[in-house]
């Protein structure tokens, strides 16, 4: 297992590479201009030593080193100097990932913006399995009743509703009508008390829960169909045989079984989480990792692009590995050699 | 509704604040409760002192000489202030210095080569360190240092250098006469930087200050408590401001993100927020939120033009780079657009009143010049555009020898009349776009629509075939303005010469590649006329020119728009300078 891991580990340096490689090349040849968004106010000459400061006249292989060095030596070194408060060799001249619209280091602005990420995306993630396992379970157990129809008619909804939709009929419903919840998600509010939890409960709610029935669409039915595979096996018949009760025979063996799968589909989608969701936080004006990427990309904020897909590719490179491994430890009879 | 939903919270506040003062009443001092009825006379709420404003682009930094966006000037001028600003009827006046230097004053020399200004005495930075003529004189240098790629380079044309005759003179001399010298220091674009705080930010090192670009320190109304690049920014009142009980509000939360139109309905429907910045929409949709009730639309009327390009050089996919869309001395003319006859019609078939009430409503006007406004520069020469007159079209291609073939469009020696139209991406201009093409199509000209992303449109990727500049179609439209009050540099950018191509690096601003001789020499005489009669009516002719040649169709004359909650009051729109210029004044 170990063996399997370097391996796999080692592997990944060299598609990491091509990838960074991959998304510097794409990014270069688009045709976007970081003084494309600026008032039209700006005369030419001036777009264009605004470009030669972000060192944007240099040649692609010399920017592409620069982010390299930048991205695999100075970042890693920043951080662990600031995590044990040390000074590892000359600090002050080593230049960091600069984003072209803020001026200032891009790693910082991405750790910014990671909680409210990970509370939002993530939450509705889980909230997402939460509704979704049990909807599967039954829906599979009582195959063709009411419950499953109803089911396959609310996740054939929530999967093919984009969350643009969703989340403006949200907003028209409970912020415009009924005036009960806020439209814009407040990134500044502290939760320090009983009602301050109130009011972050209130605003986070709609985004969390508009993802989370996106998400739960997809898994439920991920769900129904490996609960229905493992239904017909031998081993339930065998349990059934045994005397046990259903309950024990559905929650027990089956549930165990039909995880497998499941289990790596929820593994390979937690990436998915820190790449935010695009355009339910631009609705709901969360303003995590992907409002960032959404911006960085209008603004041709090329370093900032670059890094944040890079930093997803790893991601979805390690869950993978983590998947993979999930896969060996819940089912016994794979074996990595 | 609304009034007892606003009340119930207003009421749920002050019980809160009874609850509080009651407890700490009993557990501290003991006393009785008739002490603790004296002690709760607050009724105002502490939400009232506190401005909420959304702006749809977010804001990425607080220092507007490394960024030049909209957005970032603004927020920026809550902290930090020029020696004069704009105030809403394009009027100077005086923030940081004492007066407006004139040459009626003294304070521009006769050969009109240096203007200097005297700054108020009394001023303190929010950290409490006098505010001098060396921070003035620090703030110019910063920006003229090439390094740092100051995006209001062009507000310090011409400047030779900068001298602090004492703490609180400062003298900028040109290299040329300057009829207008009001560039440097005056207007949001241009605001004073403290020379104590940036001393170590200069050229290079201007990216690595970031605690310094997100945290100006300022002399006005506001200083930063906390800035999130991209999202928020959280504003307290500076307690060093200058005027005596201001700024009203003692805190403001600048948010950013989403778009316009959710901005709209922010302040207009769910009455979330106080401000919305920049609202580009649909004249239908701001009508519907604003039955509301619960806001209304600020606007302001400054020199914002949508027009039409029309393109004088042969533009024909089928020429090589070396000669699509380049002047090349004139001997590259537009297969049609360079008859003055056809451009002519195609102005006349414009419907201009329709095109504002389908996509601007009262934010937009009919306009016949490209320079709307100041009043004084406003040409009265060219106002027949207000009526459409398709048939006077038709009758003037007629002339002109262009007859409708089979398919009813029009052509002449083999040559039709096929334009290619592009702008960018952005509902409104297409619809701006279809109905131009049906006009067109009315007296015998075939229109095919294209759009381009803002972001490659107006960008200057000299590589890409898509950008404004290079201008590979037959007309193209989109909105331009001036900086301040005075269209000189503005209008200097339209000279020959100035036309687009690899001999600039596609860095050309004359966008149409019009030439006509007597435009080029006003330009130039411009550039010495002093203020007065005179330079007034050189400008109105200059606007005369190019619209009478039918380079730039001017069309919708555009409004600054914004919308407000109606509990905010003082709110005055200035389309000349920052959006929220006055907000010291804000109050509600």
């Amino acid at each position: 297992m170990i063996r399997y891991i370097t391996r796999r580990l080692l592997f990944a340096v060299p598609t990491l590479i091509a990838i960074s490689f991959a998304i510097f090349a794409l990014l270069d040849l688009a045709p976007s201009d970081p003084t494309g968004q600026l008032p039209l106010t700006i005369p030419p000459e001036t777009r264009a030593q605004i470009r030669e400061s972000l060192g944007l006249d240099e040649a692609f292989p010399i920017r592409y080193a620069k982010w390299m060095e930048q991205f695999f030596v100075n970042e890693p070194l920043n951080l662990i100097e600031r995590a044990f408060d040390v000074e590892i060799g000359d600090s002050d001249s080593r230049t960091r990932v600069i984003s072209y619209a803020t001026r200032s280091p891009v790693v910082d602005i991405i750790a910014e913006r990671m909680p409210q990420t990970l509370w939002v995306v993530g939450l509705s993630y889980v909230v997402g399995i939460l509704i979704a396992l049990p909807i599967g379970i039954v829906s599979a157990y009582r195959q063709y009743s009411w419950f499953d129809q109803v089911g396959t008619f609310v996740s054939m909804v929530g999967f093919s509703v984009p969350t643009f939709f969703t989340g403006l009929v949200a907003i028209i419903v409970f912020s415009v009508m009924l005036e009960w919840l806020p439209s814009i998600y407040d990134t500044t509010h502290r939760v320090t008390d009983l009602a301050s939890f109130w009011v972050q409960i209130k605003q986070i709610i709609m985004p969390v829960l508009v993802l989370a029935f996106y998400n739960a669409a997809q898994l439920s039915r991920f769900m129904r169909s490996s609960v229905l595979d493992n239904l017909n096996l031998d081993y339930v018949r065998t349990a059934r045989a045994k005397g046990m009760r259903e309950r024990a025979v559905l929650l027990v063996h089956v549930l165990r079984n039909s995880m497998i799968p499941v289990v790596t589909m929820i593994a390979l989608g937690i990436p998915t989480i820190f790449g935010g969701a695009i355009i339910t936080e631009q609705i709901f004006r969360v303003n995590g990792l992907g409002q960032l990427l959404i911006v960085a990309i209008q603004g041709a904020d090329i370093p900032m692009v670059q890094t944040l897909t890079f930093l997803f590719a790893v991601l979805i490179v390690g869950f993978n590995l983590i998947a993979d491994v999930l896969y060996g430890i819940l089912d016994p009879r794979i074996r990595y050699e | 509704m609304t009034s007892m939903r606003r009340s119930r919270k207003t009421h749920a506040v002050s019980y809160n604040r009874v609850v509080t003062i009651t407890l700490t009443a009993i557990l501290v001092a003991g006393c009785g409760p008739d002490e603790i009825v004296e002690e709760f006379v607050v009724p105002e709420p502490l939400e009232n002192r506190h401005v909420n404003i959304l702006y749809w682009q977010a804001v990425s930094t607080m220092n507007p000489y490394l960024s030049g966006g909209t957005k970032e000037i603004e927020a920026a001028s809550l902290v930090i202030e020029p020696l004069a600003n704009y105030d809403d009827n394009g009027e100077m006046f005086p923030v940081l210095a004492l007066g407006i230097p004139t040459r009626e004053n003294g304070g521009v020399a006769d050969d009109m080569r240096s203007i200097t200004w005297k700054l108020k005495q009394d001023v303190v930075w929010a950290d409490g360190t006098p505010f001098t003529a060396r921070d003035v004189v620090f703030t110019g240098e910063y920006c003229l240092d090439e390094e740092i790629g100051c995006s209001a380079d062009a507000s310090f044309t011409d400047v030779e250098g900068f001298e602090a005759l004492d703490d609180h003179t400062v003298r900028v001399t040109f290299s040329v006469a300057k009829p207008v010298p009001y560039g440097p220091f005056v207007g949001a674009v241009t605001p004073i930087i403290q020379a104590e705080q940036f001393k170590d930010c200069s050229g290079l090192r201007a990216a690595e200050c970031t605690t310094e670009n997100f945290g100006p320190i300022g002399t006005g109304p506001f200083k930063v408590d906390e800035f999130r690049a991209n999202d928020v920014i959280s504003f307290s009142a500076n307690e060093h401001y200058r005027e005596p009980g201001k700024p009203w509000m003692k805190t403001v939360t600048l948010k950013g993100g989403g778009d316009a139109a959710s901005s709209a309905r922010a302040v207009l429907e769910t009455g979330e927020y106080d401000y919305a910045w920049n609202l580009q929409v649909e004249p239908e949709i701001l009508e519907q939120m604003l039955a509301a009730g619960k806001g209304e639309i600020v606007m302001g009327f400054g020199t914002n033009v949508e027009r039409l390009v029309i393109n004088q050089t042969n533009a024909d996919s089928s020429l090589g780079p070396e000669r699509r869309s380049l002047l090349l001395d004139g001997t590259n003319p537009h297969p049609f657009l360079s008859d003055p006859r056809v451009r002519r019609a195609l102005s006349l078939a414009i419907d201009r009143q329709l095109l504002v009430e389908a996509g601007y409503g009262p934010t937009g006007r009919v306009t016949c010049n490209i320079v709307p406004a100041p009043p004084i520069y406003a040409s009265t020469a060219n106002e027949d555009c207000r009526t459409p007159d398709p048939d006077a079209a038709k009758r003037l291609l007629d002339e002109a020898g262009w007859v409708p073939g089979p398919d009813g469009v029009r052509a002449k020696e083999g040559v039709r009349l096929s334009i290619l139209y592009q702008t960018s991406t952005n509902s409104v201009r297409q619809g701006t776009q279809a109905l131009v093409k049906q006009m067109w199509q009315q007296i015998g000209v075939e229109t095919e629509l294209r759009n381009v992303d803002g972001g490659v449109f107006f960008g200057g990727d000299p590589a890409s075939p898509d950008t404004y500049q290079k201008f590979y179609a037959d007309v193209e439209m989109y909105t331009s303005n001036f900086q301040g009050t005075d269209p000189e540099f503005y209008m200097a950018a339209w000279v020959c010469d100035e036309a687009p191509g690899p001999d600039n690096q596609w860095l050309g601003t004359n966008m149409s590649r019009g030439c006509s001789t007597e435009f080029d020499d006003l330009v130039d005489k411009l550039a010495v006329t002093p203020y007065g009669e005179e330079r007034f009516e050189t400008a109105k002719r200059m606007n005369d020119i190019v619209v009478e040649n039918h380079f730039l169709i001017p069309l919708i004359w555009r409004a600054s728009t914004s919308a407000r909650a109606k509990s905010l009051k003082g709110v005055r729109m200035n389309p000349w300078d920052s959006e929220l210029w006055n907000i010291e004044d804000w109050h509600r």
